[in-house]
């Protein structure tokens, strides 16, 4: 989901940048406002993990591959305004370090994986595992369903990114500037291939985190944290 | 054992364990991530570079493009496994000391 340079036209990378800055504004208020000196390490573990879990590829055979995320549970563990900066921190080395995902939609790829994803994700946790107890089962299931859910969402918005460009971006003879495939390629693509392989490992690692945590420190999954 | 500390160490693992990523789909010949081609691939797909692809696409030179020593694409999985792994454990610590520099810049003294 790392949209690289190239793709997306300036009208759009410009759009999200712009877009991006009142809430990287927002997330260092709210994370200022709440966030504990001790929670820091956990914010830096939070950041890692969703680093190293976009490393693993995971292939469609004779296909193309994808990843999970992770925001998701940093969100669940930490707020998604934490979780916010550590994914955006993540991708921003991405892109600088690594050139996965381009410089010119970090805006971009920031709104889909660290405002989308995590906000989406926490919500959807937050209802379905309203008033459960630490230790119960009802939190597993509703980390599995904010995960699948989450990245789905952030997919069919990056499939939407790269579908509007050849409409807003052609030549005279019709050839595309940036992506070529539009809307009815390209959102079929990108929600496909997470609705059914991307999205349960999202799904899988969310829930089993979580259901580790249970039994090794309860007091993370304890609601109302930032 | 602190849970910190186990997550820490749970990070390792993943960092060691990283390279599945890049040995799993070259074992299932799967290509490249939907919309994430080079303009060589999109020639191949689509017949054509669009103009503006090929003007941004190399806009920015990463340093280690693609978790990849620059001139190490041939050398084999073994060799790019390692690359791999080192690429995972320079960006994981720069990005933890960013966070970590954010965090203590943001967070509240004590407790």
């Amino acid at each position: 989901m790392h949209i690289p340079d190239g793709y997306l036209g300036p009208t759009t990378c410009g759009f999200f940048y712009v877009v991006m800055a009142p809430i990287w504004t927002i997330a260092s208020k709210v994370v200022k406002k709440t966030l504990n000196a001790r929670q820091v390490p956990l914010l830096a573990i939070g950041a890692a993990f969703s680093f190293v879990i976009m490393m693993f590829n995971v292939p469609i055979p004779g296909g193309t591959t994808g990843h999970a995320v992770g925001g998701v549970l940093v969100a669940i563990l930490l707020g998604p305004w934490a979780a916010s900066i550590a994914i955006t921190v993540a991708l921003v080395v991405q892109a600088l370090l690594f050139g996965d995902g381009g410089i010119t939609a970090i805006g971009a790829n920031c709104f889909n994986m660290a405002f989308v994803l995590p906000f989406t994700g926490y919500y959807i946790y937050r209802a379905i595992s309203y008033n459960a107890p630490v230790d119960s089962n009802r939190r597993v299931v509703a980390a599995g369903i904010a995960g699948y859910l989450g990245i789905n969402i952030a997919a069919a918005l990056a499939g939407i990114e790269f579908g509007i460009q050849p409409l807003l971006h052609h030549t005279a003879n019709g050839q595309a500037l940036y992506c070529p495939y539009g809307l009815n390629v390209a959102l079929p693509a990108m929600l496909g291939e997470h609705m059914l392989v991307f999205g349960w490992v999202e799904a899988v690692v969310t829930a089993l985190v979580i259901k580790y945590l249970q039994k090794q420190a309860p007091e993370l999954i304890e609601e109302g944290r930032i | 054992m602190k849970v910190t500390t186990k997550l820490w160490i749970g990070l390792a693992i993943l960092i060691i364990l990283s390279p599945i990523g890049l040995i799993l789909p070259e074992h299932f010949k799967a290509g490249s991530a939907w919309g994430e081609w080079g303009a060589d691939e999109m020639q191949k797909l689509v017949g054509y570079i669009p103009q503006g692809l090929e003007k941004l696409a190399s806009l920015w030179n990463a340093p280690i493009p693609d978790y990849a020593f620059k001139g190490w694409e041939e050398k084999g999985l073994s060799r790019l496994s390692f690359a791999y792994i080192i690429s995972a454990i320079v960006g994981i610590g720069i990005t933890v000391l960013v966070v970590i520099g954010i965090g203590k810049l943001l967070a509240k003294k004590g407790d």
